[in-house]
């Protein structure tokens, strides 16, 4: 109120006054969080249960032991992508950057594993670094960049592989190949691989400065910047973070496939925008967690898994009920969030 | 301490700043006051680090710095606090109040437990208790002020500098941030205070730099300088000329109709409000009084139908509105200033032709094409009406100062032809004289018929600008000021009255003391508290 001691002093008796205190969230709003943080994670378990309950051959170990290798390469893209969301941003260049990594990888993979491994990270963390500082130093939007760097990494991989007609393959008897047909404990080396990077990616993000910078862009750039985080350095380290992890995924792929595929990860990037808005993080930044997108990953795995089950039904009908699902999902979390108040 | 000498800000069209100097020293309260547009806001962006200045240079203990980014600022020990809160709401307490500062452990790993501990340690020693592990965006905006605060004084500071600090704060809230700002002047820190309200400077500041159009008027001791010198030294105006126009432009009751144009019915929001009914008649001012959060903006919003109502009905002209939709209630003569311009009305980027027109664009078009012409024509006759300074109706309205932006939105407004104004604070964060022209606007137009809605912080405004005032307390109307009683000493009585003793006409004999003629006491007071 305006009036400080007039007021104050005007006032006839000492007005009783509660100690400031944060109402108790509503039982309304208690479900709408906790719907919001572990709604895949149901939707995921019952999807689950209806599969193996109708086909005889979803709970198999090959079954399972394949969605979840299909899904790990997803996976670690959205690991990258999730980091690049909380901001509040988006990266639409990971897809290119998926077959860009992997085909790197196939024809670095003939001077060892090191080169394999290093090559897609460098290049695919580098142009991560060139969209962060596009974005972060001369303001342009997200979409704009990664759009054009999903277009430049694309041409890229075409010039380095004769437009698409050279296939570089990887000796299937190097150590670069067992990362990813290599199990352990019967578990393909790749599966150990993503978890290991999920546990890292969920680390640094709840339990580091820089996670708190990171949520702190997302949720208000402005005031974070008053606050003194490092805004530009942030957006810079999450691009670069989504572009190492596009790269390393494609890396991985192709010594999944022993070989550069050039035609792999076109859509990705949609994909994992979807896994990581199923997942429970929003698009408008500032609120999101990687073990949703890690969930969000495997929905989609299960959905397109059960459609092939479905011998019947055309796989083009994946995508439609992908697409039906991610806009059920988005209309849900708004909704969630309204009622959270956080909308 | 932290000094600027020589100091010009030029933008595109306006110098900002033009040569100026400035102090603050170690220990004292430096209030730096102005119109809006005077400069105050660029000279602290500039302090910052927000901004460069074009020439001059910033001085801090004694030797020449250049901030080029608020860190900067912040790492040499110098932090603000801005008018709004500047911290991110989805983030708990606890990190909010330590981003950047976070205790860490083992493997440079935030310590949650401790980091807690902290942040609870730092609220409490200003008084405020709260479950620093929820969501900032939990806390009402005072307490949010608050835990802004306790960010700037934790970072180990050598000046602070406070935007407005109490625009959003109960007394009680005000009362601590002065504990506090005491406390900073104890321990030898300079503080930079920014504010509107006269009270406050007189009792917190020891300094005061009067800025006018991006010059320094005035600078010197607080206490050597009269409430009405300072008045006219922000306003550049002579002090006959103050005291004679008094400080709001109220004029007295207005000429109010029979029948009620507005009636609401039975408002309820679950937890915000609980039964809240009222009317107002063409051509009357019905101010709503009450502490913050006690539902006044809420009832506005349920009105224009901006929040969804639990139950209630609200009706126009005797024609029910339908609830919870804005365009309803704009089809239906209502119209709602939003308490916050900044997020909830102008757009900054467009111009101030476009902003006016926004919202009147369907009935300026033909077959889907909007008619120019008369689009300019209706510009033209809001910018000549209200007065809206500006280069041109193609400037940005982001550029305009404060209270031409409410100018701005008022005119939109306007242009739907209303039948009902809702005001939620039109005049907060806007300069003196431009918050006069705003009061006699809003008189002008509850004269012209409208029924108007008037909620206000300041209770001067709100005293003198209602022909009625509907008391609301935690959701619920206590009481209602009609006539005689609409006085702040009534006012008081009934936002302090016990909830469970609701007060009765014959509680509040508070009259009698004062003048009988409203007009002489409104000058009197103003020339005496020379208050906003």
């Amino acid at each position: 109120m305006t009036t400080g001691t007039t007021e104050a002093d005007m006032r006839p008796a000492p007005v009783h006054q509660e100690p400031d205190k944060i109402d108790a969230p509503t039982r309304a709003e208690r479900f709408s969080a906790l719907a919001q943080q572990h709604g895949a994670l149901v939707t995921l378990l019952v999807a689950m249960v209806a599969a193996s309950l109708s086909f005889d051959t979803f709970l198999t170990g090959d079954n399972l032991e394949n969605m979840a290798l299909s899904s790990a390469f997803l996976a670690v893209v959205a690991l990258g992508m999730t980091f690049v969301i909380v901001t509040g941003g988006i990266d639409l260049s990971v897809g290119s950057l998926f077959a860009l990594g992997g085909v790197l990888a196939a024809w670095g993979s003939q001077y060892g594993t090191a080169v394999a491994l290093l090559l897609p990270l460098a290049v695919c963390g580098l142009i991560g670094v060139v969209n962060g500082l596009l974005i972060a130093r001369s303001g342009l939007a997200p979409f704009i960049v990664t759009l054009a760097a999903m277009l430049g990494a694309r041409g890229i991989l075409l010039a380095i592989t004769d437009e698409g007609s050279k296939t570089y393959l990887v000796d299937k008897d190097s150590f670069f190949a067992t990362l990813g047909q290599g199990s352990l404990l019967g578990i393909g080396v790749p599966i150990w691989i993503t978890v290991a990077l999920f546990v890292l990616g969920a680390v640094v993000l709840r339990l580091t400065r820089f996670g708190q910078y990171v949520y702190a862009v997302g949720g208000n750039e402005d005031a974070a910047a008053l606050m003194g985080a490092p805004v530009a350095r942030t957006k810079i380290t999450v691009y670069a973070l989504s572009g190492l992890c596009a790269g390393l995924a494609g890396a991985l792929n192709a010594a999944w496939l022993v070989s550069g595929v050039t035609i792999l990860g076109s859509g990705m990037e949609l994909e994992a925008i979807s896994a990581v808005v199923i997942g429970g993080t929003l698009l408008s930044g500032g609120f999101g967690f990687v073990s949703g997108s890690l969930v969000g990953v495997l929905l989609l795995k299960v959905i397109q898994n059960v459609i092939n089950q479905i011998g019947s039904l055309d796989s083009a009908y994946q995508q439609v009920v992908s697409g039906a699902f991610l806009a059920v999902v988005v209309v849900a979390q708004t909704w969630l969030g309204r009622r959270r108040r956080v909308l | 301490m932290l000094s600027v000498t020589g100091v010009s800000k030029l933008f595109p069209g306006v110098k900002a700043l033009s040569d100026v100097d400035f102090t603050a020293r170690a220990g004292e309260v430096h209030a730096l006051v102005g119109e809006n547009g005077a400069g105050k806001s660029t000279l602290i962006k500039v302090l910052t680090g927000v901004y460069q200045p074009d020439t001059g240079e910033v001085v801090h203990n004694g030797s020449p710095v250049r901030f080029t980014t608020p860190l900067q600022a912040q790492q040499a020990g110098i932090s603000t606090i801005y008018q709004e809160v500047n911290l991110v709401p989805l983030m708990s307490v606890a990190r909010n109040l330590l981003l950047g500062r976070e205790p860490r452990g083992r493997l440079g790993l935030i310590d949650f437990r401790r980091m807690h501990r902290e942040a609870d340690e730092a609220l409490r020693g200003l008084g405020i208790r709260v479950d620093v592990s929820r969501p900032l965006r939990e806390l009402g905006v005072g307490a949010q002020q608050m835990v802004a605060l306790a960010r700037a004084v934790a970072i180990d500071a050598r000046v602070v500098i406070m935007d407005e600090p109490t625009s959003s704060l109960e007394p009680r809230e005000v009362r601590t941030l002065f504990d506090v700002i005491g406390m900073l002047r104890e321990r030898g820190i300079a503080v930079v205070y920014v504010s509107h309200r006269m009270d406050e400077l007189y009792e917190i500041c020891d300094a005061v730099t009067v800025l006018r159009d991006g010059r320094v008027v005035h600078t010197g001791r607080l206490a050597d300088l009269d409430r009405l010198r300072l008045v006219s030294l922000m306003l550049g105006r002579e002090i006959g000329e103050v005291r004679s126009e008094g400080l709001t432009k109220f004029t007295g009751s207005h000429q109010a109709a029979a029948e009620p144009v507005l009636r609401a019915e039975g408002l309820t929001i679950r937890h915000q409000l609980h039964d809240v009914s009222l009317a107002i008649r063409p051509g009357e001012v019905v101010g709503l009084g009450g502490l913050l959060g006690s539902g006044r903006s809420e009832t506005a919003r349920a009105i224009a139908g901006a929040l969804p109502t639990d139950s209630g009905r609200v009706s126009v002209g005797g024609a029910a509105v339908r609830t919870g939709s804005t365009p309803a209630a704009i089809r239906a003569g209502i119209s709602l200033l939003p308490e916050d311009r900044k997020a909830e009305g102008i757009s900054p980027g467009l111009s101030v032709r476009e902003n006016i027109a926004l919202a009147a664009l369907p009935g300026l078009s033909r077959f889907g094409l909007v008619d120019n012409a008369r689009v300019d024509k209706v510009v033209d006759m809001f910018v000549k009406r209200l007065r809206i300074k500006s280069a041109g109706p193609h400037q940005k309205v982001g550029e305009l100062s404060g209270g031409n932006q409410q100018k701005v939105l008022l005119a939109r407004w306007l242009a739907m032809h209303p039948k009902v104004l809702l005001l939620d604070e039109p005049t907060r964060g806007i300069d003196v004289g431009a918050k006069a022209e705003v009061q006699s606007l809003i008189d002008e137009l509850a004269e012209e018929g409208l029924a108007v809605l008037l909620i206000s912080s300041d209770t001067e405004e709100l005293i003198e600008g209602s022909d009625r005032i509907i008391v609301l307390k935690d959701g619920v109307v206590v009481d209602e000021l009609t006539g005689d009683a609409v006085t702040e000493d009534a006012l008081m009585r009934a936002i302090a009255a016990e909830p469970s003793a609701p007060s009765e006409p014959a509680d509040l004999p508070a009259s009698p003391d004062l003048p009988a003629s409203p007009d002489l006491s409104k000058n009197v007071k103003s020339a005496g508290s020379a208050h906003d």
